[in-house]
C-alpha cells in the first residue's frame, strides 16, 4: 500500500543520496516540484535516469546532486540547450558529470525489461551508430533461432522513479492519461516509487482499460497541484512555454542560475511556496 | 507570391510525403513540413511522434514532442515504449522524417556533439528517437539548412545511420530500412546516386546557382546528369504555411515564422 505523504516526507524516507533516481515525464506530467525538493534536501551522487532531461535535470545538475546522467536526449524542448547540462559536460561545473547515453528506442525498452524483471533488453538498433563505441554497456546477443544480432542493452532498475499523475484515490490508487511516455514502466522498474499528483479523490472513475498504478505497486502517494509546472498535466493546465523560454536565460549563467535556485528552491519551504513566489514575482514584472 | 528560402524547403519537404504514407516525425522543421503535407497535397498522411500519438493531426504545431494538442486530435495515444516496439521495430512506419545538426554525404547524421565525444566543443541534445528511425522507417526523408556547417565532409559523430560508408554498407549493416531517399534544405535536394549511396543533386530550388550549393556543401558535391528546378510554391501551400505558423505563433505566444 503506497502511504500518503507530503512530498517533503516522501522524498526524505525513500530517496538516499547515491540512489539512482529516476524523475520519468515525456513532456507532460514532468514530476518538477519532486526534482525542486530533491534540491531543497541536498541529495547527493545521484545517478539520474531520463530519456529526456530537460529542465528538472537542468537544476538538479547544476545544483549538484547529480554525479552520473543515463539519458538520450538532453534539450529544453523547443528552445534549445540544456545550458546547465552542458556546463557540467563540457566544463565540469560544479563537478564532473558522468554521461551514460542511449537512444530512446534503448531506454524505452531498457525500462520494459527492468518492469518484466528481467536482466536487459533486445531490439533491433545501434548498427552503423557510434554511440556503442562511446557506451560500453550497449551490447549485442545473437538469436537462438534467426541468427540475427540484435543490441543488447542492460534493464533500467532505479532505486526510486517518481512520475507525476493526474488523480489518486484515498487508497492511493494512481490515474493517469494523456501522453503517458514511459511512466508505467519506469514505476515498476523501480524498487520505490513515489507519485505525485494534481488531487486525490474518493472514486478515480477510471475507465476500463485506464492506465491505472494501483496503490500496493507504489510507495507512496503526496498531493502537490500543479506539480509538473512547466510541463502540463492533461485536464488540469497547459504548458508554460513562456517559463521554458525564460530557463534559457536563468541556466546560462552560473551566478543567475545559483541565485534562482537560493531564492526559489532554497528561499521556499515546498511546491506552493514555490508557486506564489513565481506567480507574486510576475505580477510584479507586469 | 514571394516566399523565403525558408518557405520554399518546407514545401519541398512537403511534397515528398504521399497520400496515406504512415510518417515518424521528428520535432521542429521534420513536424512543421508533415503538417503542411497533411494541409495540402496529403490529407491522409498519419503522422507518428515518439511521445505515443498516432494518427496525430494537430491544427497548430506543437513546440515540444508531447505536447497536449498532438494527444487530443490523435487516433490513438500508446507508450512511448509501444511506440518504438510495435509501430516502429514493428515495421509500420513508411517514412522517417528527420532534421540533423550535420549530415555527410552518405546521408549520416550527427545530433550528439561538435568537437571529440569526451571533450566536446559543443554537447548536443543527443539521439533521441532517429537512430531507430533511421534505421527501421522503410524510407528517410533529412531536412535541414544547407551551410558548410552543417554539410560536413566527416561528421563529428555518427548518431543515426545513412548509407554508412556508402556502396552496400547499409545493407551489410543488416538494416531494415531503405535508409535516406533524400535530403531537402532551402537550396536544393540531394537524392542518393544509384550504386555508391553518395548523395547528388538533383533538384535546384528556382533561382539558386550550383556556385552556390558548392559553397555551401563541405564535401566536393556533385550534381546529377540532369538537374531539374523546383517549382516555386504555389499561392495555396504558402498560404496554408503561413496560416499554420501564424496559428502556432498565436497559440504558443511567439512571433511568426519563430516556431
Amino acid at each position: 500500500m503506497a502511504a500518503i505523504l507530503s512530498l517533503h516526507e516522501a522524498v526524505k524516507q525513500f530517496v538516499n543520496d547515491g540512489d539512482t533516481v529516476a524523475l520519468e515525464g515525456f513532456t507532460h506530467l514532468i514530476p518538477t516540484a519532486a526534482g525542486h525538493e530533491l534540491i531543497r534536501q541536498k541529495k547527493k551522487d545521484l545517478t539520474l535516469v531520463r530519456m529526456t532531461p530537460d529542465l528538472i535535470y537542468d537544476q538538479l545538475i547544476g545544483a549538484g546532486c547529480a554525479k552520473r546522467l543515463i539519458f538520450s536526449w538532453g534539450g529544453n524542448p523547443g528552445v534549445g540547450s540544456l545550458h546547465r547540462l552542458r556546463d557540467a559536460v563540457e566544463r565540469q561545473w560544479p563537478q564532473p558529470l558522468e554521461i551514460e547515453e542511449h537512444s530512446h528506442a534503448d531506454l524505452a525498452n531498457a525500462y520494459v525489461a527492468g518492469a518484466s524483471g528481467l536482466p536487459f533488453a533486445v531490439l533491433r538498433a545501434y548498427a552503423g551508430s557510434d554511440l556503442p563505441k562511446v557506451n560500453p554497456l550497449i551490447k549485442s546477443v545473437t538469436c537462438p533461432f534467426t541468427g540475427e544480432v540484435l543490441a543488447a542493452v542492460p534493464a533500467v532498475r532505479p532505486d526510486v522513479t517518481v512520475i507525476h499523475a493526474q488523480k489518486a484515490d484515498r487508497k492511493g490508487n494512481v490515474l493517469l492519461w494523456g501522453i503517458l511516455g514511459v511512466q508505467k514502466e519506469a514505476a515498476l522498474a523501480a524498487r520505490r516509487c513515489i507519485v505525485t499528483v494534481e488531487e486525490i479523490v474518493d472514486d478515480l472513475k477510471a475507465p476500463m482499460n485506464a492506465c491505472v498504478l494501483p496503490t500496493w505497486a507504489l510507495s507512496a502517494v503526496c498531493v502537490v497541484p500543479g506539480g509538473a509546472h512547466p510541463s502540463y498535466a492533461h485536464g488540469y493546465y497547459e504548458r508554460d512555454n513562456r517559463f521554458y523560454q525564460a530557463w534559457d536565460a536563468i541556466a546560462r549563467d552560473r551566478e543567475a542560475f545559483t541565485a534562482w535556485i537560493d531564492e526559489y528552491i532554497h528561499g521556499t519551504r515546498d511546491f506552493s511556496e514555490f508557486k506564489n513566489k513565481l506567480a507574486h514575482v510576475a505580477e510584479t514584472d507586469q | 507570391m514571394n516566399y523565403s528560402t525558408s518557405e520554399m524547403m518546407t514545401v519541398a519537404a512537403a511534397r515528398r510525403l504521399k497520400d496515406g504514407a504512415v510518417c515518424f516525425v521528428g520535432i521542429g522543421l521534420p513536424s512543421k513540413a508533415a503538417n503542411l503535407a497533411r494541409l495540402t497535397s496529403s490529407p491522409d498522411v498519419v503522422l507518428i511522434y515518439e511521445s505515443g500519438p498516432i494518427g496525430a493531426k494537430p491544427d497548430v504545431l506543437p513546440l515540444s514532442i508531447g505536447d497536449g494538442e498532438l494527444a487530443e486530435t490523435a487516433d490513438t495515444v500508446v507508450s512511448t515504449s509501444e511506440i518504438f516496439r510495435y509501430w516502429l521495430q514493428g515495421g509500420r512506419v513508411d517514412v522517417g522524417f528527420l532534421g540533423a545538426a550535420q549530415v555527410d554525404r552518405f546521408g549520416n547524421i550527427n545530433t550528439t556533439v561538435v568537437g571529440d565525444y569526451h571533450n566536446p566543443k559543443v554537447r548536443l541534445p543527443g539521439a533521441g528517437g532517429a537512430p531507430e528511425i533511421a534505421g527501421s522507417a522503410k524510407e528517410v526523408l533529412i531536412i535541414l539548412k544547407q551551410s558548410p556547417r552543417t554539410f560536413v565532409n566527416k561528421l563529428d559523430f555518427l548518431t543515426s545511420v545513412g548509407h554508412g560508408e556508402g556502396g552496400d554498407s547499409r545493407k551489410r549493416l543488416g538494416l531494415p530500412g531503405a535508409g535516406p531517399v533524400g535530403i531537402i534544405t532551402d537550396l536544393c535536394i540531394m537524392e542518393p546516386e544509384a550504386g555508391t549511396h553518395e548523395f547528388v543533386v538533383t533538384t535546384l530550388h528556382p533561382g539558386v546557382t550550383r556556385e552556390q550549393v558548392i559553397a555551401a556543401t563541405g564535401w566536393d558535391v556533385r550534381f546529377a546528369d540532369t538537374v531539374v528546378s523546383s517549382d516555386a510554391p504555389s499561392d495555396d501551400e504558402l498560404t496554408a504555411l503561413r496560416d499554420l505558423e501564424a496559428r502556432t505563433a498565436a497559440a504558443h505566444g511567439q512571433a511568426p515564422g519563430e516556431a
